[in-house]
């Protein structure tokens, strides 16, 4: 048969169907974490480090197992020492499996406060939490270090004698008892500054935040007799859980099955096993089920995080809007073990500008808080809330409008990012021109008020994707992939599916499948499901029609290079009485050779970079410090935008994250490391109340790495917001902001800095 | 001969230059002619035998190769090294 042809235009891609998950999850009928239960289940409790860091000298459980209704308890020594290393997580991460099983349970030290020092079994979970209370912990309590600076200080407390430093890129060197460093560059540093005509620099520091994913980690575990465990859990990757809780508990991967549950949220913060281990364990201990739940305070003290930062930045032009040279310093914190988004903060700083002369210097610090985690593209929030501020201070000293200033310098397509590489397609100009002609660029503004502008940048990922598809009799399709829905991507994935077969998105029926049910898949991470798996669902289409192909011809008694297909329309070039349409086929299938079905397993090469913009408008009650957000208009290039109210949602749900992080968001932490902020009443997530609409507009360049042109949309809008407030604060009020998050009191007294130096 | 870029913690190795060329037919047998000429090259980029350190993606012409040291490159090929970064 010829190759199936794409058509002119798009049928399917680029409307608005009816998700199919949707009833499901507003009539309560979707089965989260915490709706699944199994009879004779037993319920866990964690016990938890009331230390950020101390060494373990004991663990005496006998008094909470005499307790009645306990039927197990488990501690570190119950785990065995992994014997892999690293397992991959695609295009060269990792995960440090070591690091991971000690994340998990705590071996010898506990290195953050909430770090699982033990856990119980117990058949109903007040039981389970009244044992775990009698388990007796005898600690050497250690000074905790909780900031990067002080953790890279001369003397600073030293949380790991040795540790992996080049477990986040390269050959890295331990330059320092808790940080590892990375540096990259291009031209010569110290030239591009001598040829600048203006040059600002500034320190920046940024606060711990958490991703706020409204559900919960939740997951029970039942081992059959043959020794094979199964876990359902909430999660962004079945078989990224699978592969580590294999190495944690020693087990063959093929003798563990996860079935991923309805997910409420991840943002990056589901990628990891943290109780499903305990879960396993316990139940495989009390030969019965065991269901955990982490409540929203083990979460946040004990799951990951985004790193706080410290940032010192400088950057110099030339008086006609020209970047010279820009020389960043980024200390990140890893958290308890290393390995936070140092590497992809660093690289994300400036790639979107043109810039001769580069000095790139990341430290991955470790501190005594949870290992940090990805969060909603790792690390260019923190980088880009230093980055664009002085891009727009150096456009205000030279004179220039911001926007013009970004694209003079703006990244275009074949320009050679820091890496050397050249940059694919990119729509980088096209976006800031349509941020320019926005009507709200220009819209007045009262006292008080300001408005800013800010250009955020990501990579996204591409890794291993899996997708089946099975054609039914009736013509309907089923459709199977590995890649845990968060933001819509079963009906994303179908609509490519139906646009590819040619026939409707209802008739194809998308499912989620577990790690026993369907081809391996990386995480649902890094905006890459709709473009990563949506090829391997149009790759797999291609190979259901290629057979259905062969199937007309069997019918036809032709050649099957004479059977053409185009938009699900089967028809034979050498006689016009000879067609079918995909329906009409597939119910003659059966006869002509059986059911039709189709796998694809692709790892997608080229994948299209991320570019968003954030208008923002502000206004700041001068007496109090408290900003309020007035209008928000948020651009983002979509490549094509499958289902283009689905993209909104997913910059509208990126940006108000973004303005959570900017103005409320931040992990308070006492002097002795506790997080006294573990709840949402106090760590303070914006509500309704906080958020005006944000309106989107959405641009198409299309990504030459995808059959349709996809970018992945779902991380970068979080990128500009804190950033693009910052510079609103500075239009409204005349300041600089340089910590996140910019809440009432950081503003007040920049205000009463500036009246201070005003009187002077 | 294929140009391989240099990634700036290796640029020591290369007296400071940013691209090198080198001969083979895939990026394994680039990494070892570069190490002929710069000792060092090799072990900081390859793990054991035919894996590339953790961390690391291999860039070649633009993409994110499957296949790491073991890809293919021409005459013309450009090959980079970059850290490697998933996301959220």
């Amino acid at each position: 048969m010829n190759k199936p042809k794409k058509p002119p235009g798009f049928r399917v891609v680029g409307t608005n169907p009816i998700r199919p998950d949707g009833l499901d999850k507003v009539t309560g009928r979707a089965v989260y974490g915490d709706d699944f239960k199994i009879a004779g289940m037993l319920h866990g409790h964690v016990l938890r480090s009331p230390h950020a860091h101390a060494r373990i000298k004991s663990i005496d459980t006998r008094k909470a197992l005499r307790l009645p209704g306990v039927r197990a308890i488990i501690t570190g020594a119950d785990f065995p020492k992994p014997s892999v290393p690293m397992v991959g997580m695609g295009e060269g991460g990792h995960f440090d499996m070591n690091d991971a099983a000690d994340n998990v349970i705590a071996k010898k030290k506990v290195f953050y406060d909430g770090h699982v020092v033990a856990a119980v079994a117990a058949d109903n979970p007040h039981l389970a939490e009244e044992a775990a209370a009698l388990i007796e912990v005898k600690y050497e309590v250690l000074p905790p270090v909780m900031d990067v600076r002080s953790a890279m200080a001369p003397g600073a407390p030293v949380l790991h004698e040795t540790f992996n430093p080049g477990a986040f890129f390269m050959k890295t060197i331990k330059v320092l008892p808790n940080a590892s460093r990375l540096e990259l560059g291009a031209g010569d540093i110290a030239k591009g500054f001598a040829e600048a005509d203006v040059i600002v620099e500034r320190e920046f520091t940024t606060e711990t935040v958490h991703q706020g994913y409204i559900e919960s980690h939740i997951c029970t575990a039942q081992w059959d007799e043959r020794g094979q465990v199964t876990i359902w859990t909430t999660t962004q990757g079945a078989f990224a859980i699978r592969d580590q809780v294999a190495i944690i508990c020693a087990l063959p991967m093929s003798h563990v099955r996860v079935v991923p549950l309805e997910i409420g949220g991840g943002f990056g913060g589901k990628d990891t096993a943290y109780i499903e281990p305990l879960a396993a364990m316990l139940a495989k201990k009390a030969d019965r089920p065991v269901k955990v739940v982490m409540s929203r305070a083990e979460s946040l003290r004990a799951t990951g995080p985004s790193p706080g930062t410290y940032i010192k930045a400088k950057m110099g032009a030339k008086r006609d809007g020209t970047l010279v040279a820009a020389d960043l310093s980024l200390a990140f914190e890893a958290g308890g073990f290393p390995g936070g988004p140092i590497a992809a903060g660093t690289l994300t700083s400036i790639t979107r500008y043109n810039i001769p002369n580069v000095r790139l210097e990341g430290f991955d610090v470790l501190v005594n808080k949870p290992k940090m985690k990805p969060y909603r593209a790792p690390g260019a929030t923190q980088s880009h809330f230093a980055v664009e501020q002085l891009l727009d201070e150096l456009a205000e000293k030279i004179g220039m409008d911001p926007v013009d200033f970004r694209l003079k310098n703006v990244m275009k397509t074949g320009d050679r990012l820091i890496l050397g590489f050249p940059s694919p397609p990119i729509g980088g100009a096209e976006l800031l021109e349509a941020v320019k002609k926005h009507p709200h660029y220009k819209a007045p503004l009262k006292e008080n008020q300001g408005r800013g502008m800010a250009f955020g940048f990501w990579f996204g990922a591409g890794l291993t994707s899996s997708a089946e598809l099975s054609v039914n009799s009736d013509g309907t399709v089923q459709m199977c992939t590995a890649s845990c829905d968060l933001s819509g991507t079963r009906l994303t994935l179908a609509m490519q599916a139906a646009e590819a077969l040619g026939i409707d998105v209802d008739d194809v029926s998308p499912t989620v499948g577990d790690t026993h049910s369907v081809g391996y898949a990386l995480q649902t991470v890094g905006s890459r499901t709709t473009f990563a798996t949506g090829i391997a669902v149009i790759e797999t289409a291609q190979k259901v029609l290629q057979e259905m192909a062969c199937r007309a011809a069997l019918l036809w008694e032709t050649d099957a290079a004479n059977i053409n297909v185009e938009n699900g329309i089967f028809t034979d070039r050498n006689n016009p009485a000879h067609k079918f349409n995909f329906k009409e086929l597939a119910d003659k299938l059966e006869h002509s050779g059986g059911p039709v079905s189709a796998q694809s397993t692709v790892t997608p090469e080229r994948v299209g970079f991320q570019l968003a913009a954030l208008l923002v408008d502000v206004e700041v009650d001068t007496e109090t410090g408290k900003v309020d957000i007035l209008r928000c208009t948020a651009f983002q290039d979509a490549g094509k935008a499958v289902h283009p109210d689905f993209v909104a949602g997913q910059v509208q749900g990126g940006v108000a994250q973004g303005l959570g992080w900017a103005l409320n968001e931040e992990y308070w932490y006492d002097a002795k490391g506790h997080l006294c902020n573990a709840s949402l009443l106090d760590y303070r997530m914006p509500t309704a109340l906080d958020v005006p609409m944000i309106d989107v507009v959405i641009l198409e360049t299309p990504n030459p790495g995808h059959p349709y042109g996809v970018r992945g949309v779902g991380e970068v809008p979080i990128v500009p917001p804190a950033a693009a407030v910052a510079i609103a604060i500075h239009n409204a009020i005349g300041v600089r902001m340089d910590h996140l998050p910019m809440k009432p009191g950081c503003v007040l007294q920049k205000i009463k800095d500036q009246r201070a130096a005003a009187a002077a | 001969m294929a140009i391989v870029w240099i990634p700036s913690p290796l640029q020591s190795l290369t007296n400071g230059e940013i691209t090198v060329r080198a001969d083979g037919g895939n990026v394994k047998e680039l990494v070892e002619d570069l190490d002929r000429n710069y000792p060092g090259f090799k072990s900081a980029i390859v793990a054991e035998g035919v894996l590339v350190r953790p961390g690391i993606s291999v860039v070649v012409d633009g993409r994110v190769v499957k296949k790491g040291l073991l890809h293919p490159v021409g005459v013309e090929s450009e090959v980079f090294f970059i850290p490697a970064i998933g996301g959220g």
